[in-house]
């Protein structure tokens, strides 16, 4: 049976359609992905799955249970961290452990040993008394995952985490949500960084309430059918009117001081070698460049 | 774990953000006494269609004449009580009326004679501003009579007031209960809303609300820290009203703090109210400012005298909790009313908290649906 | 109408203290007029503290800074009039309309109602937004918010411009051909500085600037730096030299 189990979802509000129709399994013990800009529908979905919005058609299960039937029980054994979720900023560390440990009732008896395991990752004993608003943005983030965490739920719902956070923290963060996983935990996250993809188990590219793709990231990049070449030149802008003429292109693309370009087929090392003459020299190397998810993305909106 | 628990967890936090932060806390005990203090100065008020008894033993045309002096104007509208002397005291207390004329048997001999005679006029001062200018009006139209008979009389007749309940006619006396009235609402009502729409804003409240928690537990959780700081908040402004400005307490102190309880719930309830229908903390001040603070100053008779509102305001003051508790508080702390006395105004109050709190808990739902 | 090779930006040795607190630690760059110029680094690291004595904000505690040639510590009215700023949160005017919104940012700039006209009509072309300037700017697509907001900062035509984290969290299109946008603007002979958390943001940039505790580390295309620090994307660039001692 599937962690989570969505048929047919739909919700919209006023003419808006949030999300449109969509169907997706989490399996247990995966870390699976939402991928997609702000304004997708990534939050309308998850808070669905935690009851706290009603699907307008359509059906999502947790554990078996329907979101619409069984809340209390769903919401026992869920895990949240809403979006930009920021605590109590004047509460100390401690004192927002403890709130959401008295609201999810976990007993006197077993919490000490809860909060140990929590700070073992978090790294946040030596801080526990310090305010909420006074820690530094990778910090608040992992004291808002362990404040989701505190009552050891068998599934846990993330919704855009690492918003705003440092490169360092977010990786930091990431390798915690791989423990969290090892330990048996169902992760559903969402984000709307393109290589966060890269971290998951399985991924789901989510734009304007519908969902592009499902697989894992290694398989989306690989089923990418447009070979992606990264090219140095004298002058790219240039370089980038003249393969914006050549037939068979898909895309081009500046990126800093190189220009990524696609084609509808493999090119030829001699057509390559044809162009770098044809643009005088402008086009100075040329090699095959791997798709990023980003890409795929593009591709499938488009 | 029970329930309560859970409760407590969220009072207990609530508690820690209110310690938190000095400066509401300042805000909070600070205000009141400076409004206590500011309070102090009179203001000017208009007044129409006075409720006037007059007791008249004379019932001669000359004491007629009179009386038709006052049916006159528009000020008074005016009644002939009937009832034993001894009992003109109910008249007030029953707020019947908020002035009584008493004519004396020798008024028409006396005027006939041209000797000085005397009539009684007592004024209900529970309201001191207001019973300044009824005393004013009073003369003006005593002294219309005077000319109007001056060719027969060459004395005119003397007007000794007597003011009951607040003989020296101290503003405090007026101004501290309807203070009470308006902190009490003020902290009930726009702190919880306060309260709860920031934990909308935070994004907190979701998380709360994904727990196994009911509306119930954070509602009253919630709102019991703030039950304890407006209590504090009344009994500080009482005691320096006290202090201060030396406002009697004629009444029970136990049914004091009984229908307080009650004015304080419905003033929670329309808070919780507001924070179930708004999302944002703006809007939540806005809403409580206009629902609690403009009506408790304006429209509860705490400055301006009901009576002297056009109609359709008097009937909107008829939905204004602050000014049944002012008839309380003032009926309690100057007139040592009981609780039968104030049976009309307990009923009225707990009315609309049954109203108000069915169609918060409806309202207030544990996901985020509209 | 764009001189390559003139020095837009030059610091040397630019320090800034905060009591005992060294925010910029002798940073000494040189940024190229047309260059984009990434900004990355930890929070903390001095990447704000740069910024705003760049903008003429902050008065450095040592060293020199010349922007567009004047000097940061007398010139700064002079520096202030040649920057446009746009911040990730694209501060406008939800209920006011495209040209409302142009309109009021070309008053705050002290522009003449003449100006602002002229300068609208292009503009308005430059960020492709003609045909919706009567839109209500909360009803307008992520893209085009992000737009409209690089075109107020570029109203009164400055000779540089400040974007922090441009495109975080909108759709790869928008991200792209907003960054077209930028390439256009910098090929214009504008300067642009960027700063930013993602490293999906850093690869579009010309060159990159990586600070830690107030020291520059590492200046360099994201090629460059890539094959420098041997690494396949430059999110491990930037952990390696962040982590690193």
């Amino acid at each position: 049976m599937n962690d989570i189990e969505i048929i047919n979802f739909k919700k919209s509000y006023g003419d808006v359609n949030a999300v449109n129709g969509i169907n997706l399994q989490v399996k247990k013990g995966e870390l699976f992905g939402l991928i997609g800009p702000d304004g997708a529908g990534k939050t309308t979905l998850m808070r669905t799955i935690c009851t706290l919005l009603l699907p307008d058609a359509g059906s999502i299960q947790v554990k078996g249970m329907d979101v619409t039937q069984n809340i209390p029980g769903i919401r026992a054994l869920l895990g949240y961290m809403p979006q930009r979720f920021s605590l109590y900023q004047d509460l100390t560390v401690e004192q927002n452990l403890n709130f959401f440990a008295d609201l999810f009732q976990v007993p006197q008896s077993n919490r000490e040993s809860r909060l140990q395991q929590l700070f073992q990752f978090s790294k946040l004993e030596p801080f526990k008394k310090r305010a909420a608003g006074d820690l530094s943005g990778g910090m608040k983030q992992k004291l808002a995952l362990s404040c989701a965490l505190i009552h050891t739920p068998e599934i846990l719902v993330l919704d855009e985490p690492t918003f705003g956070v440092d490169p360092v923290s977010r990786q930091e963060f990431w390798e915690i949500l791989h423990s969290i996983r090892a330990e048996g935990t169902t992760i559903l996250v969402s984000t709307a960084y393109m290589d966060e993809a890269d971290l998951c188990d399985r991924v789901a590219l989510f734009f304007s309430g519908q969902i592009k793709a499902v697989d894992t990231p290694l398989a989306l990049r690989k089923n990418f059918k447009f070979p992606l070449y990264r090219l140095q030149g004298k002058n790219l802008r240039q370089l980038r009117d003249f393969f914006d003429q050549i037939s068979g292109i898909h895309t081009t693309q500046t990126f800093g001081d190189s220009l990524h370009v696609s084609f509808s087929g493999k090119q030829s090392e001699s057509q390559w070698q044809a162009w770098q003459k044809k643009t005088g020299g402008n086009l100075v190397s040329w090699q095959v460049q791997e798709p990023s998810i980003e890409d795929v993305f593009l591709d499938l909106i488009k | 774990m029970t329930k309560a628990s859970r409760t407590i967890a969220i009072a207990r936090k609530e508690f820690l953000h209110i310690i938190h932060d000095p400066r509401s806390l300042i805000i909070i005990f600070v205000m009141p006494l400076m409004q206590l203090i500011l309070f102090g100065y009179a203001l000017n008020m208009e007044i129409q269609n006075i409720n006037l008894a007059v007791i008249d033993y004379s019932r001669t045309p000359q004491s007629s004449h009179l009386i038709e002096q006052f049916e006159g104007s528009e000020f008074f509208s005016v009644f002939h009580y009937n009832g034993k002397h001894s009992d003109i005291e109910n008249i007030f207390l029953k707020r019947e009326a908020k002035i009584i004329l008493v004519i004396d048997q020798d008024f028409a001999r006396n005027f006939q004679r041209q000797t000085k005679t005397s009539i009684q006029i007592l004024v209900d001062a529970a309201d001191p501003n207001a019973a300044t200018i009824i005393k004013n009006y009073c003369y003006g139209i005593i002294a219309n009579f005077n000319l109007e008979h001056g060719g027969q009389i060459s004395q005119p007749f003397d007007v000794e007031p007597r003011i009951w309940y607040n003989p020296d006619m101290k503003s405090a006396y007026f101004f501290v209960p309807g203070l009470i009235a308006l902190i009490l609402v003020m902290i009930s009502a726009m702190l919880t809303s306060l309260a709860i729409t920031r934990e909308k804003e935070t994004g907190t409240l979701e998380q709360i609300l994904v727990s196994p928690i009911k509306p119930i537990e954070i509602i009253i959780g919630k709102v019991f820290p703030y039950i304890i700081m407006a209590f504090l908040d009344g009994f500080l402004i009482l005691m320096m009203g006290m202090i201060l400005f030396k406002v009697p307490f004629a009444g029970s102190h136990f049914l004091l703090i009984l229908l307080s309880t009650l004015y304080i719930i419905t003033a929670l309830s329309l808070g919780l109210m507001i924070s179930a229908t708004v999302e944002t903390q703006q809007v939540a001040m806005m809403m409580a400012i206009s629902a609690t603070l403009l009506p408790t100053v304006m429209l509860s008779g705490f400055i301006f005298p009901i009576r002297s509102m056009p109609i359709l305001l008097q009937y909107v003051s008829y939905i204004v909790p602050a000014k049944y508790f002012l008839i309380i508080a003032r009926g309690i702390l100057i007139k040592g009313n009981t609780f039968f006395q104030l049976g009309f105004q307990t009923l009225a109050l707990t009315l609309m908290s049954i109203i108000l709190l069915i169609r918060t808990l409806r309202k207030f739902s544990l996901n985020l649906e509209k | 109408m764009i001189e390559h090779n003139k020095i837009a930006v030059r610091t040397n040795k630019l320090t800034r203290r905060f009591g005992k607190f060294t925010a910029v630690d002798q940073v000494s760059i040189e940024v190229k007029q047309g260059e984009i110029f990434g900004f990355l680094g930890a929070n903390g690291a001095g990447k704000t503290t740069m910024i705003r004595m760049l903008c003429g904000l902050l008065k450095p505690s040592a060293g020199d800074a010349t922007v567009s040639g004047f000097d940061v510590y007398k010139q700064s009215e002079n520096i202030k009039k040649n920057i446009g700023y746009m911040s990730q949160k694209f501060s406008l005017y939800d209920d006011l309309t495209i040209q409302e919104n142009i309109e009021f940012f070309g008053g705050i700039y002290g522009l003449t109602k003449e100006q602002i006209q002229s300068r609208k009509k292009t503009l308005l072309k430059e960020v492709r937004l003609t045909n919706v300037e009567e839109s209500m700017t909360r009803d307008l697509p992520v893209g085009f918010k992000q737009r409209l907001a690089l075109g107020c900062a570029l109203l009164h035509d400055p000779l540089i411009l400040f974007l922090d984290e441009p495109t975080s969290g909108v759709d790869p299109e928008a991200r792209r051909s907003f960054w077209d946008l930028i390439y256009h603007t910098a090929e214009a002979g504008k300067t642009i500085f960027v700063t930013t958390h993602f490293m999906d943001e850093a690869e579009y940039c010309h060159r990159l600037s990586i600070m830690r505790d107030g020291k520059l580390i590492a200046v360099g295309s994201p090629g460059e730096l890539r094959d420098l620090y041997h690494k396949s994307n430059m999110q491990d660039v930037f952990i390696e030299i962040v982590n690193g001692e």
